[in-house]
């Protein structure tokens, strides 16, 4: 653990008691998080991706290990409003417009209204939806929903920014063109970010560093520190690098299945 | 033309029907009194005269729509027309006095049942202890219960419109409770682990989410608490002695066989009932469309 460690786990273990059994979510998990990166946690369904993502961010409690966020442990962190929480489905309020959706956090934080205005106009402008303050969600399409709760997940400019499967539930076209724009927002912020993702190509073009999760029960297989440059176009993924990153992200998954049988 | 027809033509034909076999109904339960009153005169029926009878008799056992109509416009409309819309033969002043109760049992009814609902998703014993009470309030009849209340609450000095309205809370609180509760719990995980990540509190996930979410269930609980307070209303005036409004007119009618009376004052009920709710459905497209939950 250095100065530059924003998030850190250590032998974290997570075991949900359910009617058929224990279920081994998590089992000794060990990670650092550095400031500034942004890491993909990529793996099949049940391998806890989400359920690592979640105690980050103090949605559960592990039973075993420690983890802390700034510094500080999950729950304190996220009293502290430590990060902005991106789910699969935007979830943004029908009743309130666009710009009420982002002001939402920031009224619940007691921010001032000059200060709320500042900063919607600020993060609309991140995400490309300047001018759509005042649409309902309901005008708006599936991508442009997903921008809009991004922007609402930045508002309170907190320093890291989790996402759960963000573009999941979006087609391929609209999903290569949010991850070229979330990686120029990440490069504009400079936040720490968390990726959870069932795309190979989404988490080696959008990650500095790839973890490899596989289940049963929910460990980290693989790490991977990825050397492609900072700067990525999206047909850096035809490159040699992309494509060897990428085989290997795929040999960690395909080793964690055969543990499993 | 087409889409006019094809919005109005059902209720139209279903009307049309209603009508037909309201007559064809009058016809057959009102022939047996005309052949009685023929036979003590000595006299032959014809056909047609036996039809123009069943539609004239004084207390027929079921008064065709006409009858009904007349009596009706001249309870309402012809009193208005000379000056006397709030005399006690008016029917207009038995729907006030309906309505006044109604509308107090229902203020009173919505209001218990958004604070026992609130109580409930908010308290787990709470949940646990008063849910089967609610429901089993609203197995003990009505009609049973209505006198003691009337009874109760006049031997501490309460009269008038309170205990009526206190019947009608009674009736209207119990869809308002459990429709509340499945709109404040609606909101899903996802929104509720949200407002943890802002670290809400229970006040502003309560005012922000849970309210504005429960807003469709809430207003179609209304709808029924509605329907639910007129009936308590007119059960409450019941057993006050038939002195005033529709539920006295009911009974009244009742007393002396006053069939036509009855149907009259049974169907400015139901017209009461169904502007009322008429009404709440207006708020809530208004509403709902204002806060994008309608399209």
């Amino acid at each position: 653990m250095t100065d530059q460690t924003v998030i850190s786990a250590k032998d974290l273990s997570l075991t949900f008691e359910t009617n058929d059994g224990p279920v081994h979510a998590l089992q000794d998990v060990t990670l650092d998080i550095n400031k500034g990166d942004f890491v993909s946690f990529i793996g099949p369904s049940g391998c806890g991706k989400t359920t690592f993502l979640r105690v980050m961010a103090d949605l559960e409690k592990p039973t075993a290990g420690e983890i802390t966020v700034n510094g500080v442990s999950a729950e304190e962190a996220r009293k502290a409003r430590a990060y902005g929480y991106v789910f699969q489905h935007a979830g943004l309020y029908p009743w309130r417009t666009i710009g009420g959706n982002i002001r939402l956090p920031l009224e619940i934080m007691g921010v001032s209204k000059a200060e709320q205005d500042a900063s919607v106009q600020e993060v609309l402008e991140l995400v490309h939806l300047d001018g759509f303050e005042k649409k309902f969600p309901w005008q708006l399409s599936g991508g442009m929903q997903q921008r809009a709760s991004i922007a609402r997940a930045l508002a309170f400019h907190a320093d890291i920014l989790l996402m759960d499967e963000p573009f999941g539930a979006l087609d391929e076209i609209v999903r290569d063109h949010l991850n070229e724009q979330l990686l120029e927002l990440w490069a504009r912020t400079n936040k720490t970010i968390g990726f959870v993702t069932h795309s190979i190509p989404e988490a080696v073009y959008l990650s500095t560093k790839i973890v490899v999760m596989s289940p049963r029960p929910g460990r980290i297989t693989d790490v991977i520190e990825s050397t492609l440059p900072k700067e990525r176009p999206l047909d850096i993924r035809d490159s040699e690098e992309f494509i060897k990153i990428a085989h290997r992200v795929r040999d960690g998954l395909r080793a964690g299945h055969e543990d499993d049988a | 033309m087409g889409a006019v027809w094809y919005r109005i033509g059902p209720i139209i034909t279903v009307v049309i029907a209603i009508f037909v076999l309201w007559y064809a109904g009058a016809v057959a339960l009102n022939t047996p009194w005309a052949y009685d009153k023929a036979k003590r005169a000595g006299v032959e029926l014809t056909t047609s005269q036996l039809i123009a009878d069943t539609m004239s008799q004084k207390k027929p056992k079921l008064p065709p729509p006409h009858q009904v109509g007349a009596e009706i416009w001249k309870t309402t409309g012809a009193m208005v027309v000379r000056g006397k819309a709030f005399s006690k033969r008016s029917l207009i002043y038995h729907s006030w006095i309906t309505l006044s109760s109604t509308l107090l049992g229902f203020v009173l009814g919505t209001g218990l049942g958004v604070a026992l609902a609130v109580g409930i998703v908010y308290n787990r014993t709470m949940d646990m202890s008063i849910m089967p009470w609610v429901i089993a309030s609203q197995t003990i009849p009505i009609l049973a219960i209505a006198p003691m209340i009337i009874v109760v609450l006049n031997a501490i000095g309460i009269s008038g419109l309170l205990p009526k309205a206190v019947i009608s809370m009674y009736l209207s609180f119990f869809p308002v409770v459990v429709g509340m509760v499945k709109g404040l719990r609606s909101p899903d995980h996802m929104q509720l682990d949200q407002m943890k990540t802002w670290s809400a509190t229970g006040n502003q996930e309560f005012w922000k989410l849970r309210l504005p979410s429960s807003m469709p269930y809430f207003f179609t609980s209304l709808k029924i608490a509605m329907a639910a307070s007129l009936v308590g209303a007119i059960v409450g005036e019941l057993p006050t002695g038939a002195v005033a409004g529709l539920g006295a007119r009911l009974l009244g009618g009742s007393y002396y066989g006053q069939t036509i009376q009855i149907w009259s004052a049974l169907l400015t009920a139901a017209a009461l009932a169904a502007a009322l709710v008429g009404l709440i459905g207006l708020m809530q497209n208004i509403v709902l469309k204002r806060m994008g939950m309608v399209r």
